[in-house]
């Protein structure tokens, strides 16, 4: 393609990237290095059904005025990114400090927001990826070797995970695993333990949201390996056979390689996805035990009335950078396959 | 904070008041041909109040919506920022108002409560600094239920009147081998378990910050003492409880799988109805005063408001329509019509036994949630940072600091502390 029709060819595309996702990317920037200007409080008489109390209030009129002097707020840096909340550079020094083993360290920066979150969401990341690999492809292989006639049904039905949406499916488990629910009764009836609860463990509510991440998952592998395996080459599975390889032998030798690229992208796709982990802890009512880094944008936004977009936006650029850093491995690695074959 | 102790004589006069002013209320509806645009939180009581000024007054309007949606805390700053605002009238109550407040989106109601405020009384009235900026009408606040059945089969006396009492009986009903967890409370990370906090630590006798400051004053005794009877108190509860708030509640205490309960008293219809639950359950309920704990003498509880106020960026002839219909709706006629809907501060209410709990909390001079602009961020630390305790991993000490340092990150990215 020549470069000029190339560029009118993605300028479309490029227009809308530029403006609704890299822009609105540097204003969450711009806007994580600034803090609200100071609310100037002052002490008033507050009364109603319940009586008088002396109360701080602010002061409109001087905030206003402060707030218009520096409508963005006031410049704080990289504050934000370096306090408690995110990446607490100075709990973590005097952690380093006072603590005289690594165990007590670490319980130490794991009690700190931003890195218990990110505890989750890595665990979470790691173990939930590679099973729905291997659980997609076992699932697409057996579908692969389905008579005809139930190819569609099973197709169908192994795809319902997907189309439920997260939050109502997680819904759905949270009040079968219930301690009323019918595996949350179970459980106790078989442990002969009343006051036995999935949801009152840490362990427990982890284990619970990695299943319903792997669960919620595994359709969108599937799908994508059992287009893979329509076109594994017939030709070659029938050397293999000749040459005597084993049904095992064929799938590591041929079907895998084959269908490798395949496996870069789903691992890529999930990688990006399970990172950003959040409506199964708000489905489950997880927040107790497990935290995600989306939980805590989430929560800066929402929960403290009037939000703290500085904080939200610092936890969202940190997010941006975890997914490069945790893509970057697939990337080098693809880039490198790239410009080999492009040598030859 | 200083409580000058009005708090019993002004709060009784409301709940208890009888049909005193029921000929004010022939529906002065002010400016005709107004939009009047309502935003309230979704629960009867709201929707009887919104609703009766529509009945009274959409006639005389030129357009009358109403939005109630449980998310409105979420929507309303946004929603009344911009200039004209999307809502003339919005229902608070006492940490909503705050949140309104803080940026400066409420007008002052001093004038339009001596136009049309025939059926408000002063008790009704939300002054701050000397400027009406919502008119409540009806209370809500925690408090104790008890199954009195359950309390007699376990040999317990009386109902509790402290937290220590409430151990004793939930340690006897766990002794005569009735229920394992007969506790139920609101403690789900987040929100409600910092809210539980906040009544246990007003309870001590705490305060919240440094008098006129944005300090965080938390991680005293009072604090610890309130951890600890938390964490006692935990023991008694079911082993979800992290993660249950009202509506799990509710339907643990419905099922007739709890004895005592801290619950919030808008719940009390809801409970005492014939729907829901079985006869033995509501027939032996009684709601009672929240407990006192520590050996101190208020009730360990928050009293909460719901009232109205009017948005800054409107037309003034919108906003006298809108106050006019929504003072409309306060009267005994709507109150008659939904007495058990809440515990109502309007004139005309007759206090049945679900609003026992709430009467007897604010009789007990219990403390209102604090309507001071930095509170939803100390609460939203506690509410995040209290977990680890609840679970054991942390001392109380280390939770409070935890609490007080989330805290200060928040207040000073929101400009509070510098």
């Amino acid at each position: 393609m020549k470069h000029k029709t190339f560029f009118w060819f993605i300028l479309p595309t490029l227009t809308a990237m530029t403006l609704f996702i890299a822009l609105p990317i540097v204003s969450v920037f711009i806007q994580s290095l600034h803090i609200q200007h100071e609310q100037v409080l002052i002490t008033v008489e507050n009364c109603g059904p319940f009586g008088c109390t002396e109360e701080t209030v602010i002061d409109q009129e001087a905030t206003r005025a402060l707030r218009d002097a520096q409508p963005l707020g006031q410049f704080n840096g990289l504050g934000t990114y370096t306090n408690r909340a995110h990446l607490a550079f100075g709990e973590i020094g005097e952690a380093w400090a006072t603590t005289e083993s690594w165990g007590a360290f670490f319980d130490r920066v794991l009690g700190l927001p931003f890195y218990r979150a990110l505890a989750f969401t890595l665990t979470y990341t790691f173990v939930v990826t590679p099973f729905v690999l291997l659980i997609g492809l076992a699932v697409a292989v057996g579908v692969n070797k389905l008579p005809k006639m139930f190819k569609g049904p099973t197709i169908f039905f192994s795809l319902l995970p997907m189309m439920i949406t997260p939050l109502v499916g997680s819904l759905i488990l949270l009040w079968m695993v219930d301690a009323e629910g019918i595996i949350g009764a179970t459980l106790q009836n078989i442990m002969n333990d009343p006051s036995l609860s999935l949801r009152a463990s840490a362990t427990l509510t982890w284990i619970m949201l990695i299943v319903y991440g792997i669960w919620s998952s595994i359709p969108f592998s599937f799908i994508v390996f059992y287009a893979g395996l329509q076109t594994v080459p017939a030709d070659t599975m029938e050397a293999a056979m000749i040459d005597g390889a084993s049904k095992w032998q064929r799938m590591r030798h041929v079907v895998v390689p084959h269908l490798m690229p395949l496996v870069v992208f789903i691992t890529l796709i999930q990688l990006m996805d399970n990172f950003r982990v959040f409506e199964p802890i708000v489905g489950f009512q997880a927040q107790a035990y497990a935290r995600s880094l989306s939980w805590i944008i989430f929560n800066d936004l929402r929960e403290a009335g009037n939000p703290l977009y500085g904080s939200a936006g610092a936890t969202s650029m940190l997010t941006i950078i975890g997914v490069a850093i945790l893509l970057s491995p697939v990337l080098v690695r693809t880039y490198r396959d790239y410009t080999r074959k492009s040598t030859h | 904070m200083t409580f000058t102790k009005l708090a019993a004589t002004s709060a009784i006069a409301g709940l208890m008041a009888t049909a005193a002013f029921a000929d004010a209320h022939g529906a002065a509806c002010g400016p005709e041909g107004q939009s009047i645009r309502i935003l309230g939180n979704d629960f009867p009581a709201i929707q009887a109040v919104a609703g009766a000024a529509e009945e009274n007054c959409g006639g005389a309007a030129a357009e009358f919506t109403r939005n109630h949606t449980t998310e409105m805390r979420d929507i309303m700053n946004a929603a009344l920022t911009p200039d004209p605002a999307e809502y003339g009238g919005v229902i608070v109550a006492n940490a909503t108002l705050v949140q309104l407040m803080n940026d400066g989106l409420l007008r002052p109601l001093n004038d339009l409560v001596e136009a049309y405020g025939d059926n408000i009384s002063p008790s009704q009235l939300i002054t701050i600094g000397g400027d009406v900026m919502a008119v409540a009408f009806m209370a809500n606040s925690q408090h104790l239920f008890v199954r009195t059945d359950i309390l007699e089969e376990a040999g317990v006396e009386g109902i509790p009147a402290t937290y220590e009492e409430v151990l004793e009986a939930a340690e006897a009903i766990r002794a005569a081998g009735i229920m394992e967890h007969p506790l139920v409370m609101n403690v789900q990370v987040g929100w409600n378990l910092a809210e539980m906090f906040n009544t246990l630590y007003l309870g001590h006798g705490g305060s919240f910050f440094e008098p006129g400051t944005a300090e965080p004053a938390i991680n005293n005794e009072a604090g610890v003492a309130t951890l600890e009877m938390l964490a006692q108190l935990a023991e008694y509860a079911h082993p979800d409880h992290l993660s249950q708030a009202s509506n799990e509640t509710q339907a643990i205490w419905e099922a007739g799988q709890a004895a005592l309960g801290f619950m919030w008293g808008s719940r009390g219809s809801a409970i005492l109805d014939d729907e829901g639950s079985t006869e033995e359950v509501v027939s032996n309920t009684v709601l009672a005063a929240a407990p006192t704990v520590g050996g101190m003498d208020i009730p360990s509880a928050t009293l909460w408001w719901d009232g109205f106020t009017i948005a800054a960026n409107i037309p003034d002839e919108e906003a006298e329509a809108t106050f006019a219909a929504l003072a409309s709706a306060l009267n005994p006629d709507m109150v008659a019509a939904n007495n058990d809907a809440a515990v109502w501060l309007v004139d005309g209410y007759t206090p049945g036994p679900a609003a026992a709990g709430v009467a007897a909390t604010a009789q007990g001079g219990a403390w209102p949630y604090p309507m001071v602009p930095q509170i939803g961020l100390l609460h939203n630390a506690l509410g995040a940072e209290l977990s680890d305790f609840m679970q054991g991993n942390e001392s109380a000490e280390e939770a409070l600091a935890d609490a007080e340092a989330a805290y200060r990150d928040a207040a000073r990215e929101a400009g509070f502390l510098q």
